[in-house]
């Protein structure tokens, strides 16, 4: 093995993955162009349009950010398997009924922040979820559909906002790997929110 | 969730049964895009295909003395580096130039540059390797030998003659110019009581696309055919320009789009690295693929905008305009770009101002300069929110000026709603537009006296908010006086082909194209209403030069008022057809019959015949059972182009409510209003959200957009960290009513409405930043993007 090539193991969507990959490729190139999972887009690649956002050990991260190689021995999960896994099904159909997408090529990423913003079990206020969304760029929907699928969700999922006192997301504006600390891990799921996603082969 | 409501139409030629005419019917492709199972030409891989990258000029204006490939050449991976000489032996350059703008001149432009870089990111040489990653490292292997060259790059200056001419076969920097007088405006301006100056500029911006530019050519040649995967609004048109500068023919060429990751009319024109890539691919006989990445993006994807406009307008005491004039200069870069020409957005600008009022004195003139940075051309909304910005600035100013509430003078000024068919001052011609409609109904749903009363009160508590209004004009459904005329091979007209399978299900394969804006969603309700099957069993297909009627796709608001239209026809048609064998069947008169629920049924009654299922099933496999002579024709192409007038122009009008914050210079959106008029609304939702994110993309010019360059001609934001575009938290909540007024060019009467919010926001925004600034007797803000610091430069605080 030359030093440019580093060979990892990993689950992606609950399966096992081996690979060779370049030390240099990114975790989002690694998912597109190794294995074929089309559904994580690249649109800035240097972190601010939230495109590329999956999930890394069930933290929201970049994968235009993230080093495939820093992956080794992680779970990976992508709209993919959050497809699959039925855990955002709730989600996905607001987002269709109330047209919260246009071209698409930001949705899979927001789907993926807005099951972080609502795992926290609590709703949130409109303006809390667009403050979550600002590491997402989106050209085509102005955010407002977006933000009234994710209120639907939520109030289906839970009772009405506090009017105060609310918890701010950490989302940015510079779109660093956002934190995610208020997700419980998949094993300790809260008892209203969605399934959770199939893990390990599962 | 806030669905909209379904609006019935009141057009009894669409009032079918079960129609879907008017409701918000979700579209069909959504499922999958929101499970990452979307089909966009970036994710295309093909067997033994390569990627390029380009070495792009650092420098505005250079003189290519060399280019050596040798050390790039035997880079890992790498297959092939092309210089611009090599390249040429396989592609032919071009000139974006169009008659009907006369006058207008340009220069031949290359898929790669041979002698002479024109701006900073023109492609100097290409590439090509197994991976992208591979690409990108030889390039930086690749030696161009460059003698920078003056750069041009001040609009202002462009003509003088002190300036280099970047052109010098053209003679000069001058890339068109327009002149236009109507009426008698110096008289107008003499006898006004009061007349207004104003300069306004709008910087220049781009589209920022959320999917880059992504193309996979692939040459075949065994079959000797060109297949490219495009991310494109106009497929038969990249198709002919393929085929002309390859030496194809058309039949030699096919264009597949599918998903398309944002477009906005940057996807609309042809560039040279895609030129670059199908000959790449015809000259190494493999496919080839390029995505241009974010930075890349920034330096070559098309920018808009930045247009500079003196502008004056006359009133009387009594709020009667008098009279407009405007005198616009903008520059695009160092080519006019193919084929749409860069002269589009002036013309349309001279054509659009003061579009919405009852003004006949008018004077205009539009330049079009050459200059050494990226070029530039049409954007979402043309020429729209420069002419609006000035009209409505003019207006509010004026306005102010003799102490009359702008909602005043716009009612005194508006065409009246009941003068219509009416002629602007330029020349453009309104078939029917309801102006004082629309201003009445927006003013309702601000609550427009109570929102100035709280203006009023909090301005006694220091907080400065603002009030703005914009009346607007939009062009769509273009007929071929667009760019047809001028001799641009895009097609005006375009078509749907209808096939009946076998279970009585439809497809509908239609020449415009998806671009995220519903254009399939709404072909799907105007086949199952006029043929008359639930639209689950309509299937539409887009995109594809092989599968569909020969047509223009998506531009200038055309998808449903056009395309929607040929489907409509087309699913008439094919009802036609179906009852003249279900008739044959029934020994019945096909006229007594119709189709509802997909079910054959009396027309009178609605009593149910025969299923859909079971005529298809005769006609495919039993068809020896049918009268002798009878042929059963189940596939139908209709086609539909304007003819009664060469646009079909909307209207609209938009309000904004706003606070800036005169320590910080921030511009806090409180909420956001639209009433616009596109004629039959085919779709609530969709309509509605094709203003929202036009409305937002507005914002974006108006408060945050701005691609800047240095006097060398560098752009030193050409990023998304220093680019700003709109995001969430920053975005107002939006409001959107509508008035309907058929076109009745078209059975379904539909307008276009893509534009509508991009072309009104900017000079709402302006306006309503200048009402809440104006009790501190600042200078008005007339520069975009009306950034923080702008702000604050205007309160004299830095």
């Amino acid at each position: 093995m030359s030093a440019r090539h580093l060979e990892i193991t990993l689950n992606v969507n609950g399966e096992p993955v081996a690979a060779r990959v370049e030390a240099r490729k990114t975790l989002v190139d690694f998912l597109r162009e190794d294995l074929a999972l089309t559904g994580s887009h690249v649109g800035c690649e240097h972190g601010v349009c939230g495109a590329c956002t999956v999930l890394l050990n069930g933290e929201v991260v970049r994968g235009c950010l993230t080093f495939a190689v820093q992956c080794d021995g992680a779970d990976v999960e992508t709209i993919e398997g959050l497809s699959d896994s039925g855990a955002i099904a709730d989600l996905q159909r607001a987002f269709q009924e109330r047209n919260a997408l246009q071209c698409g090529y930001c949705t899979p990423g927001i789907l993926i922040s807005a099951r972080e913003l609502l795992a926290s079990g609590v709703a949130p206020s409109r303006e809390t979820i667009r403050e979550h969304l600002s590491g997402h760029y989106c050209r085509c929907t102005g955010y407002q559909a977006i933000v009234d699928a994710i209120e639907a969700v939520a109030h289906a999922r839970f009772a009405p906002p506090p009017r105060a006192g609310e918890v701010a997301s950490e989302a940015s504006r510079k779109g660093q790997v956002l934190a995610d600390s208020e997700q419980a891990s998949p094993l300790h799921h809260a008892s209203h929110g969605p399934p959770p996603p199939l893990r390990g082969g599962g | 969730m806030k669905l909209s409501p379904d609006q019935p139409s009141a057009l009894t030629a669409l009032d079918r049964p079960n129609s879907y005419i008017g409701r918000s019917v979700p579209r069909p492709n959504l499922a999958r895009l929101t499970q990452g199972r979307g089909q966009y030409v970036s994710d295309i891989a093909l067997p033994r295909m390569a990627h390029v990258a380009f070495v792009r000029s650092p420098h505005a204006h250079a003189r290519i003395k060399h280019v050596a490939t040798e050390q790039a050449k035997k880079a890992p991976g790498v297959i092939a580096a092309v210089t611009g000489a090599e390249l040429a032996s396989v592609i032919t350059p071009w000139v974006g130039v169009l008659t009907h703008l006369k006058g207008i001149k340009s220069a031949p432009q290359r898929a790669i540059a041979i002698t002479r870089a024109c701006w900073q990111g023109e492609a100097v040489c290409a590439v090509v390797a197994k991976t992208r990653a591979e690409a990108e490292d030889a390039c930086a292997l690749v030696d161009v030998d460059y003698e920078p060259l003056p750069a041009v790059t001040d609009a202002e200056t462009a003509l003088d003659p002190a300036t280099p001419v970047i052109h010098p076969e053209l003679g000069d920097n001058l890339t068109f110019e327009r002149a236009l007088t109507a009426g008698d405006p110096d008289t107008a301006f003499a006898e006004a009581d009061a007349v207004t100056e104003a300069t306004f500029v709008f910087g220049r911006h781009t589209g920022v696309t959320n999917e880059p530019r992504a193309i996979v050519a692939d040459w075949n040649p065994g079959d000797q055919r060109l297949t490219v995967y495009h991310g494109t609004q106009a497929p038969h048109m990249t198709q002919d320009i393929f085929a002309k500068h390859l030496a194809l023919e058309l039949h030699q060429v096919r264009v597949v789009t599918k998903d398309v990751g944002g477009s906005f009319g940057i996807k609309v024109h042809i560039y040279a690295d895609e030129m670059a890539t199908v000959a790449l691919s015809k000259l190494l006989k493999r496919p080839v693929k390029f995505v241009a990445d974010r930075l890349e993006s920034f330096v070559t994807d098309i920018h808009a905008r930045d247009h500079r406009v003196k502008a004056r307008i006359g009133v009387n005491k009594d709020g009667r305009i008098t009279a407009f004039e405007i005198d616009d200069l903008t520059g695009i870069g160092p080519y006019s770009v193919y084929p749409r020409t860069s002269g589009i957005e002036a013309n349309q600008v001279v054509n659009l101002v003061g579009g919405p009022y009852a003004c006949p004195n008018y004077r205009a003139r539009a330049r079009v300069v050459f200059q050494n940075k990226n070029v530039m051309c049409q954007y979402r909304a043309v020429g729209h929110p420069i002419a609006t910005a000035v009209s409505e600035g003019l207006v509010d100013l004026v306005a102010a000026r003799i102490g009359m509430d702008p909602v005043e003078l716009r009612r005194r000024n508006l065409i009246p709603d009941d003068a219509y068919p009416a002629t602007g001052a330029s020349g453009i011609k309104f078939e029917k537009l309801s102006h004082h409609a629309s201003l009445a109904k927006i003013l309702a749903m601000m609550d427009y006296e109570n929102l100035r009363a709280e203006q009023k009160e909090l301005r006694g508590r220091g907080i400065h908010r603002g009030i703005g209004l914009a009346s607007f004009i939009e062009v769509t459904n273009p007929s071929a006086a667009f760019y047809g005329v001028g001799g641009a091979r895009i097609s005006s007209q375009d078509g749907a082909t209808l096939r009946l399978d076998a279970t009585g299900a439809v497809f509908v394969h239609s020449g415009v194209t998806e671009q995220g804006q519903g254009a399939e969603a709404v072909l799907a309700q105007c086949v199952a209403t006029s043929f008359g099957v639930p639209i689950e069993r309509v299937r539409v297909v887009t995109g594809d030069t092989d599968h569909t009627p020969y047509g223009g796709g998506t531009w200038a608001s055309r998808a449903a008022g056009i395309g929607g239209e040929a489907a409509w026809q087309a699913g008439k048609a094919l009802r036609a057809n179906v009852l003249a064998a279900a008739g044959a069947m029934l020994q019945a008169d096909p006229a007594t019959l119709d189709i509802s629920g997909g079910i054959v049924v009396d027309a009178g009654s609605g009593r149910e015949r025969l299923p859909l299922e079971e005529v298809a099933r005769v006609v495919y496999f039993r068809p020896d059972t049918l009268p002798p002579g009878f042929q059963a024709e189940f596939v139908v192409t209709r086609y539909y182009v304007p003819r009664g007038w060469p646009f079909a122009f909307t209207n609209g009008v938009q309000g904004s409510y706003l606070e800036v914050d005169v320590t910080t210079g921030e511009v806090k959106l409180l909420k956001h209003w639209c009433v616009e008029d596109c004629g039959t609304v085919i779709n609530p939702q969709l309509v509605d959200e094709q203003i929202r994110g036009g409305i937002v993309q507005g914002i974006g010019g108006a408060l945050y957009e701005h691609c800047v360059y240095d006097e060398a001609g560098q752009l030193i934001n050409g990023n998304m960290m220093d680019y700003l575009v709109p995001m969430a938290v920053e975005m107002p909540d939006i409001e959107v009513g509508h008035v309907v007024t058929p076109t009745a060019d078209s059975e379904l009467g539909a307008k276009g409405a893509g534009e509508a919010g991009t072309a009104g926001a900017p000079a709402c925004i302006m306006n309503a930043i200048n009402d809440a600034l104006r009790p501190l007797r600042t200078a008005p803000l007339l520069a975009m993007p009306f950034t923080p610091e702008h702000v604050l430069r205007a309160l004299g605080r830095i």
